[in-house]
């Protein structure tokens, strides 16, 4: 039985690809996009440039990712701050989620990496590496803290009334009790926003630096011709299929770990 | 009765059709978008001296009194005229064009050349460097060996990043940007000490859009490598060869130079980089 599915399934499958590779070069205008998007002699000349480009996106994550991560937390604790005397705190992390998940990447990326600079900072603190960071940790830190703060949500109350009642204080509550198991709770939710951010660091091409999509578009613009964003994405791809893969396992093995 | 109104109808009507087609110029007669309206793009916002105020329909601006006159020489009135903005990216995209042709100062380079059409050209641009005043006063001059030692930041979907490695070669990798808007924010940000764009463009920045910005120096056109602007087209557009004999005639008779020296009147006494 399971063995007759995967052969419908694989004789479906390449019945839906023979078509498509089949049928779409038979469109009028083929040849044309075939020349603009699949062309296989600016793929090869350009390729290498663009995976020279990718390890700016790869530096630029490399260090985006932790810094997210602490600052998201650090939000979200705030957010959670209960006694009275700490509403400012708690208002505070309330209205930094609101206005930078309400904010267009794009602008944060603008206003910080040419704004600030632009008050008179020296070289080489006025790098468009540093305030293209901060832009970037700013914007997601804001995800991340409401991420966390769900986690933080969906621990029962009765676990903070039960550690509080053995004389824990609330910050001890948090860190023994609920952040542990908290944390693990969004772990899968907070992968999906990392594959995201592997995707936006390219979005500080805007204020300077040259990595892939930027270099992809001098191509583009260079050559008149499209197939340089196809050996982007395929960079892309490479890496975020695996990652996303990974995510989906991890999810399936805590679910499995629950039930 | 009836017949003579029939056959004095049928006069006015081919003289009419034969008036059409005369003030169409036999050249581009069927060969644009919209029968008897001459299409033209540019880029939107478009920049001065180019388009002014960005509004090419005044005609006011380099490439706006360009296009006019083109038009008018393949035989479209100035009402005939329609415009309509593009990016970069419409322009070179495979399938039919929303356009006749487009203007905004796209160079021709033979690679482009294949995927699109270029008219001859109708202007060659001198490559200037502009800097800001703090950037001079540290002591860059207009010499090779001076510019080579600046952090240089060009504006990404143009031939500059191409031309700056071929004319000044720099130590560190230039700053790409999104438009030349975006290169003045690096440069009064100071992330950048330098730009390479046309002379005129530059020379605008320079004046209007920088406190203190410089022109440092020029790389005269002509020499190479050069950077030409010519009209794009749709690959194959036979409109092309009766632009071509507009841009031919224009240059012949002294009209194009009327019109540079007319929207591009300043555009020397910038220092020759050495």
């Amino acid at each position: 039985m399971r063995r007759r599915s995967l052969v419908i399934a694989t004789a479906s499958t390449a019945l839906v690809v023979a078509a498509i590779v089949l049928l779409v070069p038979l469109a009028p205008g083929w040849e044309r996009v075939q020349k603009a998007f699949f062309n296989g002699e600016v793929f090869w000349k350009t390729f290498p440039g663009l995976v020279k480009a990718f390890l700016v996106d790869i530096m630029i994550f490399a260090w985006c990712a932790p810094m997210i991560a602490v600052l998201g937390l650090v939000i979200a604790l705030a957010r959670d701050a209960r006694s009275p005397a700490l509403f400012p705190l708690r208002l505070f992390g309330m209205v930094y989620n609101d206005v930078f998940r309400g904010v267009p990447v794009i602008l944060v990326i603008y206003l910080v990496g040419f704004g600030i600079p632009g008050l008179g900072l020296p070289r080489p603190w006025n790098s468009p590496y540093i305030w293209g960071t901060v832009a970037v940790v700013l914007t997601y830190s804001a995800y991340v803290a409401e991420v966390y703060r769900t986690g933080i949500e969906s621990i029962h109350e009765s676990q903070r009334a039960a550690a509080t009642s053995l004389g824990l204080s609330h910050w001890d509550v948090m860190r023994f009790v609920i952040l542990p198991q908290a944390i693990r709770r969004v772990i899968p939710a907070n992968m999906n926003l990392l594959i995201a951010l592997q995707k936006d660091v390219a979005l500080l091409s805007f204020i300077g630096p040259v990595e892939v999509l930027r270099q992809a578009g001098v191509y583009k613009s260079l050559l008149a011709n499209f197939t340089p964003y196809l050996g982007a994405a395929l960079i892309f791809l490479a890496v975020t299929v695996p990652a996303t893969r990974w995510v989906d396992r991890m999810i399936a093995r805590q679910n499995a770990a629950r039930s | 009765m009836r017949l003579a109104q029939f056959t004095l109808s049928a006069a006015m009507a081919l003289a009419l059709g034969a008036n059409a087609a005369m003030a169409q110029n036999d050249c581009a007669a069927g060969k644009t978008l919209k029968e008897g309206v001459l299409t033209i793009a540019t880029g939107n916002p478009a920049y001065f001296p180019w388009v002014i105020d960005n509004d090419p329909a005044s005609g006011k601006g380099f490439e706006a009194a360009v296009a006019y006159e083109v038009a008018k020489r393949m035989g479209f009135a100035a009402e005939k005229v329609e415009w309509t903005s593009t990016t970069f990216d419409q322009a070179i995209q495979p399938g039919p064009k929303e356009f006749d042709f487009n203007l905004q100062q796209y160079s021709i380079t033979p690679e482009r050349d294949q995927t699109i059409d270029f008219s001859e050209p109708y202007y060659n641009a001198a490559q200037a460097v502009l800097v800001r005043k703090p950037t001079v006063d540290a002591g860059a001059k207009p010499e090779l060996a001076s510019l080579k030692a600046l952090k240089w930041g060009l504006a990404a979907g143009t031939t500059a990043p191409a031309l700056i490695a071929s004319l000044v070669g720099p130590e560190s990798d230039p700053l790409l940007y999104e438009d030349t808007a975006d290169v003045s924010e690096a440069l009064k940000a100071g992330q950048i000490d330098a730009t390479l764009m046309d002379l005129p463009s530059a020379l605008y920045t320079a004046a209007v859009v920088l406190d203190d910005g410089v022109v440092l120096g020029q790389f005269p056109a002509g020499e190479t490598p050069a950077d030409s602007f010519g009209l794009v087209f749709e690959e194959g557009n036979a409109l092309k060869d009766c632009a071509n004999a507009a841009l031919a005639e224009m240059k012949a008779d002294g009209a194009l130079a009327a019109i540079e020296a007319e929207w591009l009147a300043e555009a020397t006494g910038a220092p020759v980089v050495k």
